[in-house]
């Protein structure tokens, strides 16, 4: 299952309950979910385990709308683009937003 | 009058899971998922629905938003057996975070644990959050 | 639209059904079946009447075949069939009886 978080971790605990939820399920993290893929936050320490194993995803156009540089992005998440979205959906759906 | 035309549609059945994860009445998201559910009644599917986080308070006995002038909605969760859904599963977890027992709800449900509840979405074909 | 009902007046939404549940009374009901020229019957009634207390229960108006299975539940088979409330209700029973009981459209009516 692929899971996606749109909302700040700051904001909102849908990272953290999505997290709680994800067993093998893959991640990405989209609009203004991106906060949550910055090295050193609180956030980033939350996915650090699924992120090792590449099971953390960050929508690249997303990160650079909110001038997050992707050398910023915390260890292990992967950095796509929109045709990496539709990939990601087609290999690993059906999809469940944690809205 | 959805029931004349449901056997012209035999197709398969899907596994639907419908997500409810806010509280009911400071944001429309509750009552448009109970819409959405007893429409999606109509068409035979394999319907479920869960309640997490905020969502359980949606199943909070004794709430009466008519004095918001609000739709009262709460009583309605009492009419999905009527509509043959009967899967309510609610996250122990989250009842428990919240000082919430099972005698505190509207309705019967099943009351899974958190590894359940992420084993019970991962099993599904569709799932749509509200 | 609206109806006048014992000096009450009871406004309507642009499908005829009441927007204030609490303006309802039997004589609202009479009225308005007299326009689709329909005589309440008793069987009507039992139809009318279970779809109130449906609604106070539930605060929903239920879908046509959770009705047709409730009545038959409570009135029995012989009641609890499309054909039987089709009869009662030439417009369907939700469009019509829901709308004589005072009752918003069925969710899910399309």
């Amino acid at each position: 299952m692929l899971h996606t978080v749109n909302k700040s971790p700051m904001q909102t605990n849908d990272l953290a309950s999505c997290l709680a939820h994800l067993g093998d399920g893959r991640l990405l993290l989209i609009e203004d979910g991106v906060y949550g893929a910055i090295a050193g936050t609180g956030a980033a320490k939350q996915l650090a385990a699924p992120a090792s194993e590449g099971r953390v995803y960050v929508l690249g156009p997303d990160l650079e709308a909110r001038g997050v540089d992707q050398s910023t992005v915390a260890d292990g998440v992967q950095v796509v683009d929109y045709n990496g979205f539709v990939r990601l959906v087609a290999e690993h759906g059906p999809h469940q937003a944690w809205v | 009058m959805s029931d004349e035309f449901e056997d012209d549609f035999p197709g398969e059945v899907k596994r639907f899971m419908f997500v409810n994860r806010k509280a009911p009445h400071g944001t429309i998201y509750a009552l448009e998922s109970l819409e959405v559910v007893l429409i999606s009644a109509a068409f035979d599917q394999d319907v479920s629905l869960a309640f997490l986080d905020d969502g359980v308070f949606q199943l909070r006995k004794g709430q009466n938003a008519n004095v918001l002038e609000m739709k009262n909605f709460a009583p309605t969760y009492r009419a999905l057996e009527g509509y043959d859904i009967e899967k309510l599963y609610v996250e122990r977890e989250s009842l428990e975070e919240r000082g919430m027992t099972t005698d505190d709800l509207v309705v019967p449900v099943e009351v899974v644990d958190r590894a359940r509840m992420t084993a019970l979405m991962a099993e599904q074909e569709v799932v749509m959050s509200f | 639209m609206a109806y006048e009902v014992n000096g009450v007046t009871v406004e309507t939404d642009e499908e005829g059904y009441i927007e204030d549940l609490s303006k309802w009374s039997k004589e609202l009901a009479e009225i308005m079946a007299k326009e689709d020229d329909c005589e309440l019957s008793e069987e009507h009634w039992e139809i009318i009447n279970f779809l109130r207390e449906y609604y106070e229960e539930f605060q929903i108006a239920p879908a046509v075949r959770v009705l047709t299975k409730q009545i038959g539940k409570r009135l029995g088979p012989e009641k609890g069939n499309s054909k039987y409330l089709y009869e009662l209700f030439p417009y369907g029973p939700a469009k019509q009886a829901c709308r004589y009981a005072g009752l918003p459209k069925p969710t899910g009516c399309v």
